[in-house]
């Protein structure tokens, strides 16, 4: 049986390499200085880069946090420190089962928010949809690494007559800073690899744009529309566009790793 | 510390520092405390407000949908713009289909990589292993998609389907002509996606076991697979299945990698190689064209059914995840 799981688990591993040296092999060839440069050109041409889905994605990434990680980490702080109540179970069951929410659901939602009603797609209703992504991720991650802090630091700053939020902000949030940090990058990671919530939203864009009122392009909705077109020149870029958010996601995640590496790598 | 005068609490003259107003103090009643405590609620609330918001908003939008085809939503095949009629059970059934070719797949080699990450590989490949797993779960579902389309469907095509379709072509799940975009295909990215997931949790799940539990198999003379068998995986069973109904929630409401490879057809079929469609597929293929009213309801409808479902499967899985590992955030470093 031991072979078996053995041999099991290689298959699963395996796979997964696979997926990641096809991505390299087919990808790395066609990144170049233009690629990160110059803008796509009209179907049917060859050349051309993808700088305005990378810029898209840093920003709408980037208003994303912005207005996730604040949330987020104030819902895990909560629970850390008075979630043991019921309103606490309550909020950390739903932040679960929000943490397995179809994504595509929260892009309609952001949709009839702000799509609808403004008459436009704009790269802000797709921030605001993947900081709803986020929220439930970063307030989880938050909670667990606040926990981890000691209860004798806390003991000692009360013992010493701080009052109770000081405690918190100063003491135990200071402490679990690291922990956070990487919670919070691992969020952004995973949101920056997101197209289904930014489909009626952020919609795309061919064109350099900055304005976050306007559709705007990203790796990932650039990578979708490539793959299923017609075109080589488009499957050749969609690959290259896939390597780049690949090793985006994978330098953000490893980073994140690398922060908390010493303190919290062996809680596990 | 403590603002005396400031303390709602009766019958305590100010300015005599008893035991018990320093321990209302610490317990939160200082008026800096009740502002933090309050804050913090506020942000807390908003998780109960988004989830309502969520249900409301899809609830609100399908209501012309639901009220014009009532339940028979879920069992008519028939999806005409044209006239107006919808019907949903294909993307229901290609839902559910897909979503249990992809369990099948994975649940045994999820599992192995656990058992072997937690009980047979040596220490020092185990830490490195777990993070490669974790990392894998970060891939992005658009990338695992362009895989399908330029990797796997030519793979399968050239090297899968010819011999299956010898040794199984009479059964009716391998009928028809295999052109690329599949269920078949969608199955496996999904369960290719899914794994890193199942396996993290899982390990996780495992991890919770108490050592004594394999020390008590392995000393009444127990093999070490023995062991696993008899002693680790009866007691963290409930969690293990929680994590494999978690992966279900994920395959249930994937989008864009099966989007990319089913074929996105209205078509309830038996057969793997014909083409298929999704919930999350035809919301994230046809919301945008959706020119009436009635479409886009029917739409938001579908989106309300997948809500609803992966509400329930995820409610389901964290209970029985809470039951092992209670209260803890298992797999959310896999995310």
């Amino acid at each position: 049986m031991t072979a078996v799981v053995i041999l099991l688990s290689f298959t699963a591993v395996l796979a997964l390499v696979l997926i990641l040296g096809n991505l390299v092999a087919k990808g790395a060839s066609s990144i170049d200085w233009a690629f990160f440069t110059k803008s796509p050109v009209p179907a049917g041409q060859t050349g051309g880069g993808v700088a305005n889905a990378i810029m898209g994605t840093a920003i709408i990434v980037g208003l994303a946090a912005l207005i996730g990680v604040p949330i987020g980490v104030g819902v895990g702080m909560y629970l850390a420190e008075y979630g043991s109540g019921r309103l606490g179970f309550m909020v950390r069951f739903i932040a679960d089962v929000l943490n397995g929410t179809p994504s595509i659901v929260i892009g309609i939602v952001g949709w009839t928010f702000l799509v609808k009603p403004m008459g436009k797609f704009s790269a802000l209703a797709g921030s605001v949809s993947l900081a709803i992504l986020m929220i439930p991720m970063l307030a989880r991650t938050t909670e667990e690494m606040v926990r981890l802090v000691p209860h004798s630091l806390r003991e000692a700053a009360l013992a010493l007559g701080y009052p109770r939020w000081r405690t918190s902000l100063k003491i135990v949030a200071r402490t679990a800073l690291g922990g956070i940090v990487t919670g919070c990058l691992v969020g952004i990671a995973r949101i920056a690899g997101e197209t289904a919530p930014l489909l009626f939203t952020a919609l795309g864009n061919l064109n350099f744009s900055l304005s976050i009122g306007q559709p705007m392009q990203t790796l990932s909705l650039q990578i979708y529309v490539y793959a299923t077109g017609p075109f080589d020149e488009w499957h050749r870029l969609a690959w290259a566009s896939a390597l780049v958010l690949m090793g985006l996601v994978l330098v953000i995640s490893i980073a994140a790793r690398w922060v908390t590496r010493q303190r919290y790598g062996s809680v596990r | 510390m403590t603002s005396l005068p400031n303390l709602p609490i009766e019958g305590i003259p100010s300015g005599r520092p008893s035991t018990e107003t320093r321990w209302q103090s610490l317990l939160g009643a200082d008026r800096s405390d009740r502002i933090y405590r309050r804050i913090l609620t506020g942000f807390a609330l908003a998780l109960p407000a988004l989830i309502l918001t969520l249900f409301g908003v899809l609830l609100v939008n399908a209501l012309p949908a639901l009220k014009r085809f009532g339940p028979a939503f879920l069992w008519t095949s028939t999806w005409d713009p044209v006239a107006e009629v919808y019907g949903a059970a294909p993307m229901i059934f290609g839902t559910m289909v897909s979503s249990f070719l992809a369990l099948l797949l994975a649940v045994p080699l999820a599992l192995s990589v656990a058992i072997l990450l937690t009980e047979f590989a040596p220490r020092w490949l185990r830490q490195p292993v777990a993070f490669l797993v974790e990392l894998l779960a970060a891939i992005p579902s658009v990338v695992y998609g362009t895989w399908g389309i330029f990797v796997l469907i030519p793979f399968l095509r050239a090297h899968v389907v010819p011999p299956l379709k010898a040794v199984f072509g009479w059964t009716p799940f391998l009928q028809g002509v295999f052109y690329g975009n599949s269920l078949l295909a969608g199955a496996i990215i999904l369960a290719i996606m899914i794994v890193p997931y199942i396996a993290a949790v899982s390990r996780e799940v495992l991890l919770a076991v108490p050592t004594s539990q394999r020390e008590a198999a392995l000393a009444m003379g127990a093999t070490r697979w023995e062991a696993v068998r008899s002693a680790v995986l009866p007691y963290g069973r409930a969690g293990l299945m929680g994590a494999v109904i978690l992966g279900l929630g994920r395959a249930l409401g994937e989008t864009m990698a099966v989007t990319m490879v089913i074929g996105n057809r209205h078509d309830i079929g038996v057969s793997v190689l014909q083409p298929a469609y999704t919930m999350a597929a035809a919301i994230a293929n046809e919301f945008s064209e959706a020119t009436t009213s009635m479409y886009l309801s029917a739409l938001f409808e579908v989106g309300l059914i997948l809500f609803v479902l992966t509400v329930i499967v995820n409610a389901i899985a964290r209970i029985l995840i809470w039951r092992v590992a209670r209260g803890t955030a298992v797999g959310s470093r896999a995310l």
